[in-house]
């Protein structure tokens, strides 16, 4: 058995790569949901009317794709560059607690008009610097930045740990580490009454544009793009490759520590270490499933925030753990490589 | 001061250190032979959580230890093979198929686990692997005690890095293996087939991995819960690269990083005033201090994270 | 006529519609070196691998002593006695000579290797072929000729009978070639069998007893080299030959861009060391050497890539410190890299893309950060057209393109500039005759046009062909200038080896 390269692309591929991938996934899980005694339509069934059924679950999902869309996009402009930023974890704890710090001690009595835009630029900062560390480790000592943003993941909780065990702490709180609050004048307006939706998401879906745009119109998605394709050809053409991958990162940890801002910002006020359910790790599938496309990441975060969403209802009613919905994303991303190989080569006998 | 030789003589001290190193050196091993031989298996962290799911599970239900130890070491096998499909075979790309296999790995130990052991207030437990004592061993002052607290894993990890050493190092099929991880093109030339190569190493491999895991369940603790296995994986990929892909050092690596872990450990308790999260760091941040002394110097396997495709150069 | 050892039978292999072996056969005897001779992409790499097992034919059969061999497996065609030496050697720097020779040749599931009889082995194939070579030493510190002795004995290691040689001579010197030579004859002379490809005429002739020549993927002749001609042998190689372009005797200018002794160290090696030359507007300068004697450090050290750690740069006649990227596009300066595919272009990128990527910051192409793709690609719908780049336009990925179309991009991009200055490394490498003369064309019309060319090339014929003078870079050292007009290939030959060297001292 052999592979041979595809020449030309259909675009219908392109689009029913991602489509395929999903649909494999869905089948797989479906045969652990089947092992587990429970009818599996019956079983996707209920995924679809926990997270679409009513106005409240509606905007549920929603506001969980939110979070997952910033990370999406985190590790979709990283990979872009062959920047393989596996840390969007941490960076999404530390923009949560950059927010909680700031809002809670320098900007408490601020005006939202004031602080809104400060904090999530607090985030976006903290994000990062903890990004920025792990690439000038590969720049400087050639190291892998997979594992030590990786590994930065842990160090970037245990630091969130200890101040909300510390300085952060909120007296308030029982005893629970838990970082004081944002003020009330901080927190993003709803985008809907009734609701947890916030303007987080509109922030999130602008913000897809405005990497698509840059990705796609300007030098600077140009030369990133060229960086990450060949370091070598990049430059030869006089891309300046340090500084190229530099922007690369802070775009990306930007990214990541502004999903954990607007977290904090527009669902729950304050931090604690269970804020994000994975939406760091969940943000490179988020980004693989959408061919790393920024407009592509809105509808990868949209079925994960799905599964993730629906797979509460479905568990409650048919005793199925709810870490089905990590399977199926999990094995998405796996499905999602398959699918794009051979998007990419065809089997020669 | 005496706080510190207090704590550096003390035989808990010690006797944590091997207990610690232990899963480090099982996974260090696995992630080594994968990596000699060209592929870097970031499905570690999630093959040691499913090894230490299935391995409890497993003497959860009857089996005994050992059995639950070859039942972990299958299934890493498993995940082994499909790393390998992913990255042999198809040559995708290693970083994202090894976080493919950790999540799924990851998720898949959790939702069976939740499936076959419903929520409760304490998880169930099993009865752990005992410390045996070696005759003749037991008797030295000292080391004795610190052996005396250890369980058979500790002792397997330890042989299994001098057998790797002497099988990577001494004889044909190590020098396939690494022939493989230099250069697969030459391997092919001389007969030896890199893809067959690749797809035992890494098996063989991952089963190492999940019996690390393992040992947290079925020696470390006695039951199992999610996020147990904490980044040790990443910590042996780390570590990997410390030991300049040798076995030895790998086992001296886990060691000398175990010693640092089992001292932060027993300093949190003997000094006031610092939060006890910045002891839970140092595993993380030296493991990344030992990446950047090391990288430049060690002679990485050349054909590392490169895909190997008949025919194609 | 002595045995058939071997024997190819009508062997055909397709890539998808590119026929690169049609029904081939060829035989080649007991102690015999036929050399199989072509042009790139004639199809000798593709015939080799079909015999040493890395491809399965379409059609058609070899023969070992008579037998068949099973198609598509190395391990048989070792076992059947067939050795091969590559091109690129199949070699792991990080192991030792002993290591890498032994690989595959025990059985893999044992627990003892017999180093101690594989070294006493090694040693007496080395002393009976004459292949000196420390079999404890770390492979990549040996420098290339060892490398490829160990090759050699590698092959011999598996007891190959008949052993192939892939364009052997393409990374040695004049003098190591011809030691190597020597090794062949005395190989051929105790009853081993060789093929070696090539397509230099001048060691076919030398040292093969018969010659095979392909072309386009079949068997066009086959000679004996007694019988045959230099002239004869081109003919046949080529087909039709396409005349390249022969340079016209004209005045030269002033001196554009000079070096004075400069230094470039890399990674703490001295790549260049103390090289001067003085290129003059109108001119080409040829800087011809064997592979890996600094010549990546120099194209790079032009091409702004690199940084001097002594000496002076003078661009028209004023010092400058070091070249950027941008300072030498700025500054008129053309440069056509060694690797089209790694530093020339960039395969998943568009055309338009590969063609304006080195002046994206220009105002005409950029404004306020955001590319005017119109204008981009305007620019590279002309080079396509300007410079008969065919198999795509502006908007197809660069990777699809052919390496002749590919170079043809490089070229425009750079000479629709007008440029003052060429900086072109191995500019013809790996080309089709067609397009090694439309290549060598462009060149001399920027040389009549008054651009100042430095040119870096390996291949003897492309130099004499384009040159005004020359200079030979050895060992990170130039020599000094000699005019084209005055020198034969003879002395060229004793230039790459540094003979003038120990004139000097």
């Amino acid at each position: 058995m052999r592979f041979e390269r595809r020449e030309h692309r259909p675009l219908a591929l392109i689009v029913l790569t991602p489509l395929l991938a999903v649909a494999a996934a869905l089948a797989l899980s479906g045969l652990l949901i089947a092992a587990a005694g429970a009818p599996v339509l019956e079983a996707y069934w209920r995924i679809l009317v926990g997270a679409f059924g009513s106005r409240l679950s509606a905007t549920e999902t929603l506001t969980r794709a939110t979070p997952l869309m910033l990370t999406g996009l985190a590790a979709a402009v990283a990979f872009r560059a062959r920047v393989w930023n596996i840390g969007g974890e941490g960076q999404f704890y530390l923009g949560a607690i950059a927010v909680a710090a700031v809002g809670s001690q320098l900007l408490a009595g601020a005006p939202g008009y004031l602080s809104m835009p400060l904090l999530l630029l607090a985030g976006a900062v903290a994000g990062m610097i903890l990004l920025i560390i792990p690439l000038w480790l590969r720049l400087r000592f050639s190291v892998d930045e997979v594992v030590t943003s990786l590994l930065l993941n842990f160090v970037a909780v245990l630091v969130v740990s200890m101040l909300i065990d510390g300085p952060l702490k909120d007296p308030l709180a029982f005893g629970w580490p838990q970082s004081q609050s944002v003020p009330d004048a901080a927190m993003l307006p709803k985008l809907m009454a009734r609701s947890r939706l916030h303007w987080g998401f509109g922030i999130a879906l602008v913000l897809a544009f405005v990497v698509h745009f840059v990705q796609s119109r300007t030098v600077f998605g140009l030369k990133s793009r060229a960086a990450g394709l060949s370091p070598e050809g990049a430059v030869f053409a006089g891309v300046p490759l340090a500084r190229t991958l530099l922007f690369v990162a802070c775009l990306s940890g930007g990214l990541a520590g502004l999903a954990g801002a607007v977290e904090v910002m527009g669902v729950k006020g304050y931090v604690t270490t269970d804020l994000s359910p994975g939406f760091g790790y969940s943000g490179i599938v988020v980004a693989m499933l959408a061919g790393l496309h920024p407009l592509g990441v809105v509808l990868a975060a949209l079925f994960t925030a799905t599964m993730f969403v629906g797979a509460d209802g479905m568990s409650r009613a048919l005793k199925i753990p709810t870490y089905i919905a990590d399977v199926t994303v999990a094995l998405s991303l796996i499905t999602m490589l398959v699918a794009v190989f051979f998007a990419q080569y065809r089997i020669r006998r | 001061m005496s706080t510190f030789v207090d704590i550096v003589a003390s035989v808990g001290l010690w006797a944590a250190v091997l207990r610690i190193a232990t899963p480090l050196i099982f996974g260090t091993l696995g992630a080594l032979l994968c990596e000699r031989a060209g592929v870097l298996n970031l499905g570690i962290e999630g093959i040691m959580t499913f090894g230490a799911m299935v391995g409890w599970l497993a003497v959860y239900h009857g089996a005994d230890l050992w059995t639950g130890l070859l039942v972990a070491a299958l299934a890493g096998a498993v995940f082994g093979l499909l790393h390998a499909a992913l990255t042999v075979t198809l040559g995708l790309s290693q970083h994202v198929s090894g976080l493919g296999v950790t999540l799924f790995a990851s998720s898949f130990s959790y939702y069976l686990f939740r499936l076959i052991v419903p929520l409760a207030g304490s998880p169930p437990t099993i009865v752990p692997f005992a410390p045996v004592s070696v005759p003749g061993l037991a008797g030295l002052p000292f080391v004795g005690p610190v052996l005396s607290a250890q369980t058979p894993p500790t002792y397997l990890a330890v042989l299994l890095a001098l057998l790797l050493a002497y099988v990577v190092f001494r004889t044909p099929l190590g020098l396939a293996i690494r022939m493989t991880g230099e250069n697969p093109h030459a391997a092919e030339a001389q007969g030896v087939n890199p893809m067959a190569v690749r797809y035992g190493a890494v098996i063989a491999g991952s089963a190492l991995m999940a019996v690390g895991g393992a040992f947290l369940t079925l020696s470390a603790f006695n039951s199992f819960f999610p996020t147990m296995v904490q980044g040790r994986g990443w910590i042996c990929i780390a570590l990997v690269v410390f030991a300049s892909w040798r076995p030895g050092r790998a086992l001296f690596g886990a060691l000398l990083f175990a010693f640092f872990d089992a001292f932060q450990l027993r300093l949190q308790t003997a000094v006031d005033g610092v939060p006890y999260q910045v002891f839970l760091m140092t595993p993380y941040i030296l493991s990344i201090l030992a990446l950047c002394v090391m990288a430049r110097r060690a002679r990485v396997p050349q054909a590392l994270m490169q895909p190997y495709r008949r025919g194609e150069r | 006529m002595t045995e058939t050892v071997l024997e190819i039978d009508r062997v055909s292999k397709s890539f998808g519609d590119n026929k690169a072996n049609d029904a081939i056969s060829m035989t080649l005897g007991r102690g015999e070196i036929v050399a199989l001779l072509g042009e790139n992409g004639a199809g000798k790499t593709t015939l080799m691998s079909i015999l040493f097992g890395h491809y399965v034919p379409d059609e058609g059969r070899i023969r070992i002593a008579g037998a068949d061999l099973p198609p598509g497996k190395p391990r048989a065609a070792i076992h059947a006695g067939i050795g091969m030496v590559h091109q690129h050697f199949s070699l792991a720097p990080n192991l030792t000579v002993l290591e890498n020779v032994m690989t595959g040749t025990e059985t893999l599931w044992s627990w003892r290797s017999e180093a101690g009889r594989a070294r006493a082995k090694l040693k007496s194939l080395a002393e009976r072929f004459g292949l000196a070579v420390d079999p404890d030493a770390r492979l990549g510190d040996l420098s290339v000729g060892e490398q490829q002795r160990v090759e050699i004995l590698k092959a011999l290691y598996n007891d190959a009978r008949i052993l192939i040689l892939d364009e052997p001579t393409a990374v040695l010197t004049n003098l190591e070639a011809e030691t190597l030579f020597a090794t062949l004859k005395q190989m051929a002379r105790q009853g081993l069998s060789l093929i070696f490809i090539s397509h230099k005429l001048d060691e076919v002739m030398a040292a093969a007893d018969r010659v095979v020549v392909l072309r386009g993927g079949k068997v066009v002749a086959e000679r004996r080299a007694a019988a045959t001609s230099k002239a004869e042998l081109a003919e046949l190689m080529v087909g039709h030959r396409v005349a390249r372009p022969v340079r016209e005797a004209h005045a030269r200018g002033e001196a554009v861009l000079e070096a004075a002794a400069v230094s470039v160290r890399i990674d703490g090696v001295d790549r260049l060391k103390e090289v001067s030359f003085r290129l003059h507007a109108g001119e080409v300068l040829g800087i011809i050497g064997v592979s890996g004697n600094g010549q990546a450090a120099l194209a790079g050290l032009l091409s702004g890539t690199l940084a001097r750690s002594a000496g002076d740069i003078l661009l028209y006649g004023a010092a400058i410190g070091d070249l950027s990227v941008a300072g030498t596009v700025a500054a008129g300066i053309g440069r056509i890299p060694e690797d089209r595919t790694r530093e020339g272009a960039i395969g998943e990128m568009a055309v338009w893309e590969n063609a304006v990527l080195e002046r994206i910051d220009e105002p005409r192409f950029s404004r306020h950060g955001l590319v005017d793709r119109k204008a981009a690609v305007a620019f590279a719908d002309a080079i396509v057209r300007d410079f008969d780049v065919r198999g795509g336009g502006p908007l197809t990925r660069t990777r699809l393109l052919s390496g002749g179309n590919m170079q043809k991009l490089i070229l425009g991009r750079n000479l629709a500039e007008r440029p003052r200055i060429l900086i072109a490394a191995q500019p013809a490498r790996g080309l089709d005759e067609g397009a090694v003369a439309a290549v060598h064309a462009r060149i001399l019309d920027a040389r009549k046009a008054g651009t100042a060319v430095l040119l870096i090339s390996e291949d003897l014929d492309e130099v004499i062909g384009l040159a005004d003078r020359i200079q030979a870079i050895v060992g990170g050292r130039l020599s000094p200038p000699v005019s084209a007009d005055e020198v034969d290939a003879r002395a060229l030959g004793l230039m790459m080896a540094g003979a003038w060297q120990k004139e000097a001292a």
